[in-house]
């Protein structure tokens, strides 16, 4: 990305005349606004991989309160305890009705909790909806870890139907070593659910119900 | 008023006329007339929508906008015109246009069709944008009101109309406009220098040119990716930044002000190299520190790809990346102030006239200083915080583009007009312009800063009444600024009903580039035969 170029380049002056890139630019110039066109095609390319980038480097990181998602229970244990508080939202679109059976828990850094989220669907017809997931503080998604969750795959509900919805997770004992997360007492696991469409929430898309990443 | 230019020295065979002229015209003076009168005439569009917004903020309540959306509308509308249609053709396609080509020995820019294209796309993108604000946006609201950074989800789901599309093919367009112009002038710059002259003896104003060139090259697909992400959420049911799908809304932060920052640096380089001109020529003395002049730009260019999320401190980046963007931030104070302080270095000792252009460029310095020192302020993610999105950022971005662009743009304008237009303004009418500009602005930002540290936010059609002081101050401002433009336009008047002829150096001693060689206007190709540079490099 460097702006400087090359202070040696003296010796490409091209003979004078206004009439000179009508019969194809000499080449010099050619060279330079070829590399120039590549250039944007390249940082258009960026732009667009910056999608999926982006995508791993918060499932990797738990950038932006995206939670991590485990395979298993952690093996390490901390004396330190958060309370974990569950938020329910519903966005346009869907008519369920979306509450946590408990408002929050006490967990222990590494014990694994199971909290039950009670899903009706109050419409006449199926609906099918997928629920997106967010911690909040943000900083503190890199270590809430996930091991089931019902958001990881699209429900669909008959008219009336209700459903227990289960989350398992722990709160990496990592946590405690974490400076920035010093005075943390609590965390708020957040869901909004949305009419399920094409794609799906993030952490699903690689496909992390069936083969668990990280 | 362009089209009296024709010079009296053009016998050349090649030297279309009338309309052949200016709809394709492939000669970059002729280009660069066009941009100057462009982005003249876009700064009245965006200048009215601005005085529109301070009638309506003279007193609490509504007074001329039925309603908070309008008002939104017409401040996206001002931003947008602003940034892509009056200070980026004024200073890139104006006079990068115009004096590039002159001040490096080179005959016309690389690819002279191009340039052409590059004008007229803009100007499509000028009606397409000017277009979108007749078309429902929000709901029974006509235009696009989500601010120029035009965040999702409020510019995908807030604004079903057709409005936004218009918007978004209008930066498509003017983008489109840039990269070409940004790749014309990295060749004409690379390849077709007079012989002798290295980079290292370029002058400045053509150095920031080529900084900028390589700022919009990087920057604007980046843009283009993003709106184009944009378009294709709202139009084709992707979900890029909808979280229902899979997507994150601070996904387009990113991608935008990776963008955006470059963007402001695009907006303000081009300014320095005029004023190191002007301060130069006016001090009689060649600029103090030219390497460090030169790099200092290319640091600036630089390192204003790796800060952008300090527009972003609220949307929870973790302390370490926020630690991260507030160092960086702060380290662009240092080649900003290597600028600043060589300017100073330069008038130091020198035998100073305080003329028209330089009492401008020296407005400029000093006003782009304040804006500078509020910056840094801002850097601060704790003190971002509680000043983000209020008035001391408005006043922050208004004192580095609106009183240090825009006062580039003019500093320029009467450096240059005796040689662009061959006519004399007076120099009593650019420094009326000066004084009525300088209070004006001042006195229309300055109150800005105790609003937004009051608490007075961003993008509100109404406040509460103890903002009420300060915002009947800075209306007033706004009208003093708007009166000055008259002046502006009266002293082009004038030279063109006096007609008195500019001499070829009318600036004397200090003036040292090569378009001072050339007749006042230059004649319509210049150079044919290449000047030799001589001399050792700085």
């Amino acid at each position: 990305m460097s702006t400087t170029p090359d202070p040696d380049i003296e010796d490409r002056a091209v003979p004078p005349g206004p009439a000179a890139p009508t019969q194809g630019a000499p080449r010099g110039l050619r060279t330079t606004a070829i590399a120039c066109g590549i250039t944007v095609l390249g940082m258009v390319g960026l732009s667009f991989a910056a999608v999926p980038l982006y995508r791993l480097f918060c499932q990797a990181t738990g950038f932006a309160g995206t939670p991590r998602i485990g395979t298993a229970p952690s093996t390490a244990q901390a004396d330190r305890e958060v309370m974990v508080r569950f938020d329910a939202n519903v966005a346009p679109g869907v008519a369920w009705s979306f509450t946590p059976e408990q408002t929050e828990v006490a967990a222990a850094l590494g014990e694994t909790k199971t909290v039950f989220y009670r899903i009706s669907n109050r419409a006449k017809v199926p609906t099918t909806g997928i629920a997106t997931f967010n911690v909040q503080p943000e900083q503190a998604g890199a270590y809430f870890v996930k091991i089931q969750c019902f958001c990881f795959n699209e429900q669909t509900l008959a008219p009336g139907e209700s459903i227990d919805a289960p989350v398992v997770f722990y709160v990496d004992p990592e946590l405690a070593k974490d400076r920035d997360l010093k005075t943390l007492s609590t965390i708020t696991l957040s869901y909004t659910v949305f009419p399920a469409k094409d794609g799906r929430p993030m952490a699903a898309t690689e496909g992390a119900a069936d083969k668990p990443k990280l | 008023m362009a089209s009296t230019t024709t010079a009296p020295h053009d016998a050349h065979a090649d030297h279309p006329t009338g309309l052949r002229r200016w709809l394709f015209s492939t000669n970059h003076k002729d280009i660069g007339t066009l941009y100057l009168c462009f982005a003249l005439m876009a700064g009245i569009v965006g200048g009215f929508l601005s005085i529109l917004m301070r009638i309506e903020l003279q007193e609490p309540g509504l007074q001329i906008f039925s309603n908070g959306q309008m008002y939104n509308v017409v401040v996206t509308g001002h931003g947008l015109i602003m940034v892509f249609f009056v200070v980026m053709p004024a200073l890139i396609g104006g006079f990068g246009n115009w004096f590039v080509p002159l001040m490096i020995g080179a005959p016309d820019m690389a690819f002279p069709r191009m340039n052409n294209i590059s004008f007229w796309l803009t100007v499509t993108g000028f009606l397409l944008l000017f277009t979108s604000l007749f078309f429902e946006g929000a709901p029974g609201v006509p235009g696009f009101g989500g601010g120029w950074t035009v965040y999702p989800p409020l510019s995908v789901s807030g604004h079903p109309g057709p409005s936004l599309d218009f918007g978004i093919l209008a930066l498509h367009a003017a983008g489109a406009a840039s990269i070409l112009g940004a790749i014309n002038f990295i060749t004409t710059i690379l390849n077709m220098r007079a012989p002798g002259m290295t980079l290292h003896k370029m002058p400045l104003f053509a150095w920031s040119v080529l900084v900028t060139a390589f700022l919009l090259l990087l920057a604007l697909p980046v843009l283009a990716g993003a709106i184009t992400m944009l378009l294709t959420d709202r139009n084709f049911g992707t979900t890029f930044f909808d979280p229902s799908g899979g997507g994150d809304p601070v996904l387009y932060q990113h991608l935008f002000w990776f963008f955006g920052h470059p963007e402001v640096y695009i907006m303000i380089l081009p300014a320095f190299g005029i004023v190191s001109h002007i301060v130069s020529t006016f001090s009689r003395k060649p600029i103090f520190g030219y390497l460090g002049m030169a790099y200092a730009m290319v640091a600036i260019g630089a390192v204003g790809f790796i800060v952008w999320a300090h527009h972003m401190y609220t949307v929870g980046l973790s302390l370490d990346t926020q630690r991260y963007f507030v160092f960086a931030t702060m380290v662009i104070a240092v080649p900003t102030g290597i600028k600043i302080f060589s300017w100073i270095a330069t008038m130091w000792g020198g035998s100073l006239r305080m003329t028209a252009p330089m009492v401008w460029a020296i407005g400029f310095i000093f006003l782009f200083t304040v804006g500078g020192v509020t910056g840094v302020v801002l850097a601060n993610a704790g003190v971002d915080r509680e000043l983000h999105n209020t008035y001391y950022v408005v006043a922050h971005f208004h004192y580095v583009l609106s009183l240090g662009a825009v006062f580039g743009i003019f500093a320029g304008w009467y450096y240059w007009f005796p040689k662009m237009f061959g006519y004399v303004v007076p120099d009593w009418i650019g420094k009326l312009h000066f004084w009525l500009a300088f209070i004006g602005a001042n006195v229309l930002f300055f109150p800005m800063h105790f609003l937004g540290l009051a608490g007075m936010p961003r993008h509100y059609v109404d406040y509460p009444d103890a903002f009420a002081g300060w915002h009947r101050v800075a209306s007033i401002g706004s009208y003093i600024f708007a009166f000055s433009l008259i002046v502006f336009f009266y002293g082009v008047y004038v030279a063109y009903s006096r007609r008195e002829r500019a001499a070829n150096d009318p600036w004397g001693l200090g003036a040292t580039t090569l378009e001072w060689t050339l007749s006042s206007p230059p004649p319509f190709h210049q150079f044919e035969t290449l000047p030799r540079i001589t001399g050792s490099d700085h």
